[in-house]
């Protein structure tokens, strides 16, 4: 689990960087469905999927394939950046919603 | 059919875009499809002070002892919004019994059925003051390993009946006879309610005179995904929210039938103030709703009646099991997300270096 990449680029016949196949290691729907997600709300992508190919084996085939004005890296890339910064915008807003809640109720 | 029935282009891509139809057979258009070049006049692609501007969060219920919370989260995908709860049931650690050395066990439950139920104890000890055991065969240090002791044994009272149960003594063996045995330097850290079961009276075994339990057990810090006893909720689930749409109005009777079509309390009948002496029914509370489609069921009422539910509006509700208290839980799952974004970006920094 430690020695192996948590990331690697699977062979999937693809010659340039526009299109590529992430393997992601030990990480299941709950990241690839988020960062699908992420990935196709961005507009330079053609295309944008994942597969478990096996549910005992706990890794995802992570197809990118992008218009050739970025590469499938960069798009990962920003991805990943994208759905960070929803985590922290999440995250201080339920903090606020909670405060804002229990000072209510100290109120009442 | 009344002008107002007819939808506009405009209304039919928004409904498609915002809303997962109940229609009489079946889900509808369930996907979201607010991609940028689905639509020809929408600007789909990312734009995160957007996703701030729709973004809400509003806490609807959160019960005293922190077990329970009811919150609202507006505003975002499905996908990411199911991130959050699947963490929450199999990513957010805690600590529960691992290992039970037996060293007496007459009663007649089976040793490994014992040492199942003994796991499934929630623990009330902090998992964040824990790290991961990472060498399970290895020595049990005091920052990775809770070590409890299960002594108990069943005896008569004295001149007591065999055939009244109720008067043997610690004929039921009770979680609140687990007592814990601090290794290192534990006892300064914690007191022994930091670290007891959540609750007393879970029921472990049961015992006649002369039988007895000698059991050493040992907690460790894990994850749901490893084993259920792991997992830090009771429940958490999210629903969407219903919308009711009556494209006409219904009076008197036809009301009351279409109130009694759905869970008390969605749909409330009140007097018409244009029509002096009719009721009229009017949407109350959708919260309420459970989905029952029964309404389709009436001839009366289709084409009348639009169930939908709102796509980027979920009613989540987590049940703690003590351990951690629900905002807590929340923050640590929301944590958790963002911290697999951050290995991954790290991995892929170093790789270009």
């Amino acid at each position: 689990m430690n020695s192996m990449n948590k990331i690697e680029i699977a062979q999937d016949g693809s010659t340039d960087d526009y299109s590529k196949t992430f393997t992601i290691n030990n990480e299941d729907h709950t990241l690839a469905n988020a960062l699908r997600y992420m990935i196709m709300k961005n507009p330079n992508v053609v295309f944008c999927g994942y597969t478990i190919p096996h549910p005992s084996e706990i890794k995802v085939n992570f197809k990118i394939q992008t218009n050739k004005k970025v590469t499938a890296l960069e798009v990962l890339e920003k991805g990943l950046v994208d759905l960070q910064e929803v985590c922290k915008h999440v995250l201080h807003t339920y903090e606020t919603a909670v405060q804002q809640f229990q000072s209510q109720q100290m109120e009442a | 059919m009344t002008g107002k029935n007819t939808k506009t282009q405009e209304e039919i891509v928004h409904d498609l875009r915002t809303r997962v139809k109940l229609e009489e057979y079946g889900v509808e258009n369930t996907q979201s499809t607010d991609y940028p070049g689905t639509y020809e006049h929408y600007d789909d692609s990312w734009d995160f002070e957007k996703f701030k501007k729709n973004f809400k969060i509003d806490i609807k219920s959160y019960s005293a002892d922190k077990m329970e919370m009811e919150f609202d989260m507006i505003g975002i995908d499905a996908s990411i919004a199911n991130s959050f709860r699947r963490i929450l049931l199999a990513e957010v650690p805690t600590m529960a019994i691992e290992k039970v050395l037996i060293y007496n066990n007459t009663s007649v439950i089976q040793d490994e059925i014992l040492a199942h139920r003994l796991g499934l104890i929630p623990l009330k000890a902090g998992p964040s003051k824990f790290k991961f055991k990472l060498n399970p065969e290895g020595d049990n240090n005091e920052d990775d390993t809770l070590e409890y002791e299960l002594k108990v044994k069943c005896k008569m009272p004295k001149n007591g009946n065999k055939e009244d149960r109720k008067s043997f003594i610690d004929s039921k063996v009770l979680s609140s006879h687990i007592k814990w045995n601090p290794i290192g330097n534990q006892a300064e850290q914690f007191k022994e309610e930091d670290v007891c079961p959540v609750l007393g009276d879970i029921l472990v075994a049961k015992m006649n005179p002369g039988q007895e339990l000698d059991l050493k057990l040992l907690a460790v810090k894990g994850i749901g995904k490893d084993h259920a006893k792991f997992s830090p909720v009771a429940t958490a689930y999210y629903r969407l929210l219903t919308e009711i749409v009556l494209k006409t109005d219904f009076y008197d009777e036809q009301a009351e039938k279409l109130k009694s079509c759905f869970s008390p309390g969605v749909i409330k009948i009140v007097e018409d103030k244009k029509k002096e002496g009719r009721t009229k029914a009017v949407v109350d509370n959708p919260r309420l709703d459970t989905c029952s489609r029964q309404v389709y069921m009436f001839d009366e009422f289709k084409g009348l009646v639009e169930i939908n539910k709102i796509r980027d509006h979920f009613l989540f509700s987590i049940e703690s099991t003590g351990a951690v208290t629900c905002e807590n839980l929340m923050k640590e799952s929301i944590n958790i997300l963002m911290m697999k974004t951050q290995n991954l970006l790290n991995e892929i920094n170093s790789k270009k270096n």
